[in-house]
């Protein structure tokens, strides 16, 4: 068959967009196996302190108080852009996209003078084991938030260029998914790091 | 249901309520570390039932999965990972912690 | 900051006759596929219906392709080895110990990551979406991302040959050993990056194909009308989701360590090196199940076409394989037995792989019964599964001796454990995915594989391992640890020389698949599979045209049971013309799952020489190329009604012409059912 003959297709069927969506359901599962195996790992290296810093020295109430509210209120303004999608309201989906890319913004902004501080003072993931596992549980988690925002700013892009089109619904839906999960990671992260190694 | 095939809110009301249990299953833990008012294991009991407690309503209010609402297979999909995480992390915290008692490993 | 990293032209292999003579083997063979493709002015077809493909049946063929090359790659490995150790009695043979390090490093990563992982992909990206009467998987440019990640990922490995070394610290990479203090080196980087890369493509592969099962199945096909071959890519993507992950974290991990300098398994400063091995075997143990359930699938389909009698026991079949897969996350601690667990822990582990152990008995048990009463035809494929039954069930035995931790204690880490895993991996996985190949090679391509040097195939493979492996479990027993470089126990030689003799009859079965190959290439017009149902099949792949058109089926087959196309061939409706067709969407090809995988192959060499300006160039284009992949709303194109008619109006007329039943002529042929043709 010759390309002559193909036209383009700008639809595809509906259950093409279930699929999609559970194809990122399922790609949470995975990630939460990740999540858990990094938390797994804290938990065992707890100890291994090598004569440096504890949690207890490095981590702040307020600065964990605070990256939780931010996280916290940003998976609500998400929310709050997603009633507006299921309604098409364009300029009230960008305007609930944009205050929560700023929350996430703010987020990654205390978690970066958290993490920036702790090195200037010699506590960084070099410095032991237990840190090495603060670190890297704490920073995969971030990472996962910069990679999420990232998305919010190409989804504003996309919103504000495209519109509403159905694609660009199917993937503001799963950059929901996405968001929210990384909250719910967050809620274990300071049950397991912050908190407890605060008492 | 949306295109997406998962439930979907036209409200914004499951978000706020979401939002005030959510507040206020941080709020306790929190206040617990920052007046160190019980015993450090009272406390951490507390610490992690309020995070299930937490997750649990992140997943009904903000993700709204309900067994009739959410299809079949997203929950299949969600109990398998939590059994798997259960073998996982439960056999490693196992095997490490006997490791460390026996090798100081 | 130096522009090329830590390399230098010091990182050529001159230092040594030997591996100057591979690098210059894999340069050549990089040039000569080049200068073939050149020479037969296959340019445009190989970039733009290949590389840019993202077409589920030719993904598939590339990514068996892959393995078959880097089973030779590997293959050539284990000559050398055997050879040495055949010669190195007293003696220090011919390959210096940092090189038969490096070989039996590169032996496993390559089999396992390069030549199995790929070949079981290759198999179900081309059979799955046809067994379910789907039009494609359901990701598919995902799909041509997992293929290039795994290419990309084996480019490391054979670039490692010509740049630098590989590791040394085996297919597993334990550290200390494998950490910068000790290897500070860059081949376990190049182990790392390779295992990193495809491991997230298998992952990949393991979300498209569980979605495309769950979700993309043709009207009527319940779960329990599926195929076993698609029950077990089921599960095995059910594992490949949940073990890869483990994986990620340790080798994620032992990056950082490397890298950045950080703590989890260094020797000091609060390292925990039997976190690693607990993380490697939480992935490890789950990833042997992930290489044989599809080959055990593939036995199940062959077992059934070949005993022309329909597969026995299904359901047991099925629950078998959903108990394997879940207890295969049970136990990963037997490859640890001996590092110093308290006997609770090592019980339960043990005898939770006893347990496993039965519901494969209850697979062999249905294979048998489906053959009992049936009427054998001896098909190569045929040969590499009755190989499979005796020579697999022996290699279960030796598994369960050493699930038993006492026994283990006396085994680990000597040849027996070899010979064991050997006796698992070549008649289980390796004899499954050739007698995959052979079964569904007519479907790829329209004509069958020569029988006569299949056969010879079989009996050099299986002759072969019995003379290459048998021995390992006496040198075992008689205490000859892995991995010796040389020895001065003199009652071990006689052993190695046999093996060495085994492994020469298995390159003498490589060479036979190489005839096979060429011969029927060029014997192919003698051998046309003109109806697409060479072995009288019963499952719906074999409903379509020899090779398939690209949307697979005209019409989405309706399902009324289990052996979906026996049923249809029955009822006299397997091939019914449908009075007018209607146009069909189809994934456009693109070339940026390919741009994917060269960067990230570009970022995983400049991540092991150290050149961060070029790590950060390649992670920015990645990213680019993802955002401009995701912002692409005209990914599809229709092939209008005229044209599909077309294609099945060909293949209504080959069909007229085509024998009643292509299994006509052959001895023992039983018959039934007769497939109706329509005119």
């Amino acid at each position: 068959m010759t390309s002559a003959t193909m036209t383009d297709a700008p639809s595809i069927s509906s259950e093409k967009y279930e699929e999609k969506a559970f194809g990122f359901w399922i790609y949470l599962m995975s990630d939460a196996i990740i999540f858990a195996l990094l938390f797994a790992t804290y938990v065992v290296m707890l100890g291994n302190t090598a004569g440096g810093p504890t949690g207890k020295e490095l981590f702040s109430l307020e600065r964990a108080a605070g990256e939780t509210t931010l996280l916290l209120l940003s998976s609500t303004t998400f929310g709050f852009a997603s009633v507006a999608l299921a309604a098409s309201e364009r300029s009230r989906v960008l305007l609930w996209l944009v205050v929560t890319l700023a929350l996430g913004a703010g987020f990654l902004f205390l978690e970066y003078r958290e993490f920036s501080g702790m090195i200037a003072q010699g506590a960084g993931p070099d410095r032991s084991g237990f840190l090495s596992s603060f670190f890297t549980l704490v920073g995969t988690h971030g990472l996962h938030v910069s990679i999420g925002t990232l998305c919010i700013l190409v989804m504003i892009g996309q919103v504000l260029v495209k519109g509403l089109t159905t694609p660009v619904v199917s993937r503001l839906a799963r950059l929901g998914l996405f968001w929210h999960f990384l909250d719910i990671v967050w809620v274990a992260i300071f049950s397991v790091v912050y908190l407890p190694g605060l008492l | 249901m949306d295109v997406s095939g998962l439930p979907v809110e036209r409200n914004a009301r499951p978000y706020l309520i979401g939002l005030g249990l959510a507040l206020i299953l941080t709020a306790i833990p929190f206040a617990l570390v920052a007046t160190h008012a019980l015993t450090r294991l009272t406390a951490l009991i507390i610490i992690a039932v309020a995070a299930i407690i937490q997750i649990l309503v992140h997943l009904g209010y903000f993700l709204h999965i309900g067994f009739r609402s959410t299809p079949r297979e997203n929950l299949v999909a969600i109990a398998f990972t939590a059994v798997l995480i259960i073998f996982m992390v439960g056999g490693t915290l196992w095997i490490m912690f006997d490791l460390y008692y026996r090798m100081m490993v | 900051m130096d522009i090329f990293g830590r390399l230098t032209l010091d990182s050529l292999p001159f230092y040594s006759a030997i591996a100057a003579s591979g690098a210059a083997a894999t340069v050549l063979g990089a040039l000569s596929v080049m200068a073939v493709i050149t020479y037969f002015g296959a340019w445009r077809l190989v970039l733009f219906d290949w590389v840019s493909s993202i077409d589920h049946k030719k993904i598939g063929i590339m990514y068996i392709m892959l393995a078959l090359v880097m089973l030779m790659r590997g293959f050539i490995d284990a000559a050398m080895m055997r050879s040495q150790q055949a010669i190195a009695y007293n003696n220090d043979g011919y390959l210096p110990p940092g090189h038969f390090d490096q070989i039996f490093s590169s032996h496993g990563t390559i089999m396992i990551f390069f030549m199995a992982m790929p070949f079981l992909s290759g198999l179900i990206n081309l059979i799955t979406p046809q067994q379910i009467g789907s039009r494609d998987v359901a990701f598919p440019f995902m799909n041509s991302v997992s293929l290039w990640l795994t290419t990309a990922g084996a480019g490391l490995v054979l670039i490692s040959l010509v740049i630098g070394k590989f590791s040394t610290a085996g297919w597993t990479g334990y550290p200390p050993y494998s950490g910068a203090e000790y290897n500070p080196g860059v081949g376990v980087d190049y182990w790392l990056w390779a295992v990193l890369i495809s491991g997230v493509g298998s992952t990949m592969s393991g979300i498209n194909f569980l979605v495309t099962i769950i979700k993309c199945r043709a009207p009527g096909m319940y779960l329990f009308r599926m195929p076993l071959f698609t029950w077990t890519v089921f599960v095995t993507s059910v594992l490949m989701i949940f073990a890869f992950p483990a994986l990620t974290v340790a080798c994620c991990m032992l990056a950082l360590d490397r890298t950045l300098g950080m703590h989890f398994f260094t020797n000091a400063m609060g390292g925990n090196m039997m976190n690693y091995i607990n993380l490697f075997w939480l992935w490890g143990h789950p990833e042997v199940y992930i290489l044989v359930l599809p080959a055990f699938g593939v036995f199940s389909e062959v077992v059934a076409a070949f005993s022309q009698k329909r597969l026995f026991g299904y359901i047991s079949l099925v629950l078998a394989t959903m108990a394997i897969g879940l207890l295969s996350f049970t136990v990963w601690l037997h490859h640890f037995f001996t590092m110093g667990s308290s006997a609770d822990v090592n019980s339960f582990f043990g005898i939770m792989t006893t347990i496993i152990a039965v519901p494969t008995g209850v697979k062999v048990f249905d294979w048998l019964l489906t053959m009992y009463r049936g009427r054998i035809i001896f098909k190569p494929s045929m040969l590499y599964t009755i190989g499979f039954l005796v020579t697999f069930v022996i290699g279960g035995l030796s598994g369960v001796l050493l699930a038993m931790p006492p026994v283990d204690y006396l085994m680990h880490n000597t040849t027996f454990l070899i010979a064991h895993f050997h006796n698992m991996i070549i008649p289980g996985v390796l004899f499954g995915y050739l007698a995959g190949y052979m079964f569904w090679f007519p479907k790829a391509f329209g004509f069958k594989l020569n029988e006569k040097w299949g056969a010879w195939s079989f009996w050099c493979w299986i002759i072969g391992f019995y003379l290459a492996f048998m021995p390992l479990y006496v040198l075992g027993l008689m205490g000859m640890p892995r991995r010796m470089e040389h020895y001065d126990i003199a009652a071990w030689q006689p052993h190695l020389i046999i093996a060495a003799i085994g492994a020469f009859i298995i390159l003498l079965g490589i060479v036979c698949l190489i005839v096979q190959l060429a011969v029927s290439i060029r014997d192919r017009k003698q051998a046309l599979d003109l109806t697409g149902d060479p072995w009288n099949g019963r499952s719906l792949e074999w409903a379509t045209s020899s090779p398939p058109a690209p949307y697979n089926f005209a019409v989405l087959p309706q399902v009324e049971s289990v052996d979906a196309f026996w049923n249809m061939k029955e009822r006299g409706v397997a091939y019914e013309r449908p009075d007018h067709y209607v146009e069909i969407v189809l994934p456009k090809n693109t070339f940026i799952g390919a741009f994917i995988g060269g960067a990230v192959f570009v970022f995983g060499f400049a991540m092991v020489w150290y050149i961060w300006w070029l790590v950060i160039l390649c992670l920015a284009a990645i990213v680019l190329a993802l955002i401009v992949r995701a912002s692409d709303d005209q990914s599809n194109i229709t092939m209008p009604a005229s044209t599909v008619q077309a294609i099945e109006d060909e293949r209504f007329a080959q069909l007229a012409k085509a024998p009643r039943n292509e299994m006509g002529d052959e001895p023992g042929f039983v018959g039934e059912p007769v497939p109706e043709v329509s005119t």
